[in-house]
């Protein structure tokens, strides 16, 4: 029972190591997701070009590539990163790449009777933006936002092979040194589905939250 | 004589290979109550939109308050008009739209103080402050904090109409303003414009269907069909004597719609 209980810490510690990954890694994903999906929306060719093509790439190769990128070539080119910081960056890019196209598809879901309230108002196109635009089109991205944040939580896995210690990789010391294999992949099981049930509920109360009054109901 | 406000000068517009106006020219003097009527597809709503900024111009100058609108004045030399230039510019003109555009997210209150705040700079006591005054001016003060989804096509447009004012406009635009009304609320957007009309010198320029209320309000009628004024006058000329073909027969149809003249 105290040997069980051992390896539940490890897998504990597991947890924390997925949670601060998820959390960070989605912090950065929010980051690039804005600014790629506004920059997809610039009127300079640039900021489009340079959009598109981070976009474009990281949805089009695989995570675990970019992440083995990150940790083992990056180092050639003289930048070292922890395991952590190779983890957060893989996954931040590779997710706020799909997150960037939630932005600009929920920015143009905003109708055009709103953009030319902006304009007859005098706002600039910064001030419509902050005031108008992103309060409205932030609604729409929620729900999508939510299902990126579960997609990003799921894919911390593939950092247990740069030997980062998440769940994964604790499951798998526990199953080496037990040659259990039913209960560490059954307790991380839960502890995923767990993860993203809360991730679901905290979107979704974020959403209600937000939607407050704009139907004229719910005040 | 005063000098006009508006100098409309021979303005194109097309969209596609469909011309909706054709070398428009129209003056507009300061505090007059301007009606355009017309069927649909003349170009009168256009002609408020371009006024608005909200469309571009093919060809053609406008002059507002003796600035051009579209252009601006470098070392002698008229060049298309910047994003500063418009800006500038807009400062003279508000518009009220058929639909309302009130801003969903944000309660009336906020829908009226957040241009001031941000374009004036305007402190949140002061505009809230003005904006309660233009608020009990259209009848809507007992709602500043209510949201939009929660009042009726009339309150909304009301609150619209403060919120164009609260920018304190020289001009404001009104483009079928209580088209998407339903008919018992539209008497109530017709008194507060009627109000606005004898308590301000406000320039006025509505686009409308409602006859009635063009010839009691307007001081003088532009009949626009295929991009063009083809008549123009006293609203009891239009109305009553038209001169023109297409006008008497437009009038007819409308009459035989039921709108009453």
């Amino acid at each position: 029972m105290t040997q069980w209980s051992g390896y539940l810490g490890l897998i504990l510690q597991g947890a924390l190591v997925t949670i601060e990954l998820t959390l960070m890694g989605s912090v950065l994903a929010l980051i690039m997701a804005f600014l790629a999906g506004m920059g997809r929306l610039s009127r300079f060719f640039v900021l489009r070009a340079l959009a598109t093509t981070y976009i474009e790439f990281f949805r089009g190769t695989s995570i675990f590539v970019q992440l083995f990128w990150v940790y083992f070539v990056l180092p050639l080119a003289g930048i070292s990163l922890t395991p952590l910081q190779a983890g957060v960056l893989a996954l931040g890019l590779n997710v706020g790449a799909y997150a960037a196209e939630v932005v600009r598809g929920a920015i143009q879901s905003v109708g055009r009777e709103q953009y030319e309230a902006c304009i007859a108002l005098n706002l600039g196109r910064w001030q419509g933006m902050r005031h108008v635009i992103l309060p409205q089109a932030l609604l729409v991205m929620l729900p999508t936002f939510g299902n990126n944040a579960i997609e990003l939580l799921k894919a911390t896995s593939v950092v247990s092979l740069i030997s980062l210690a998440d769940l994964t990789f604790q499951a798998q010391v526990v199953r080496s040194q037990t040659g259990n294999t039913l209960m560490p992949f059954t307790a991380i099981l839960i502890i995923y589905f767990v993860l993203a049930l809360i991730i679901s509920w905290g979107v979704r109360s974020l959403e209600r939250r937000m939607a407050r009054g704009l139907d004229g109901v719910r005040v | 004589m005063p000098a006009p406000i508006i100098k409309v000068d021979a303005i194109s517009k097309s969209f596609g290979a469909f011309k909706v106006l054709d070398g428009l020219s129209m003056q507009v003097m300061p505090g007059e109550k301007l009606a355009l009527i017309g069927p649909s597809g003349s170009g009168k709503t256009t002609i408020l939109r371009i006024l608005m900024t909200l469309e571009k111009i093919d060809g053609g100058h406008i002059q507002i308050d003796g600035e051009q609108l579209y252009h601006m004045e470098r070392n002698g030399q008229l060049l298309a008009a910047d994003e500063r230039h418009l800006a500038k510019m807009r400062q003279k003109i508000g518009m009220v739209f058929q639909l309302f555009n009130l801003f969903p997210h944000k309660c009336v209150m906020d829908n009226v103080t957040l241009a001031p705040m941000l374009t004036k700079g305007m402190a949140r006591a002061a505009a809230e402050k003005r904006a309660m005054e233009l608020l009990d001016m259209v009848g809507m003060a007992d709602k500043a904090k209510a949201m939009p989804a929660q009042l009726s096509g009339g309150q909304k447009q009301r609150v619209a109409i403060a919120r164009a004012l609260a920018l304190s406009p020289k001009i404001m635009l009104f483009d079928e303003v209580t088209s998407a009304l339903d008919p018992e609320l539209v008497e109530e957007v017709l008194n507060v414009m009627r109000k606005l009309a004898a308590e301000t010198d406000m320039t006025m320029l509505l686009v409308t269907h409602e006859m009635g209320f063009a010839h009691d309000f307007a001081d003088r009628v532009l009949f626009f069909d295929r991009g063009r004024i083809v008549e123009e006058g006293k609203p009891d000329e239009i109305f009553r004597h038209p001169k023109q073909e297409r006008t008497q027969g437009f009038l007819k149809k409308i009459i035989a719609a039921g709108h009453r003249v």
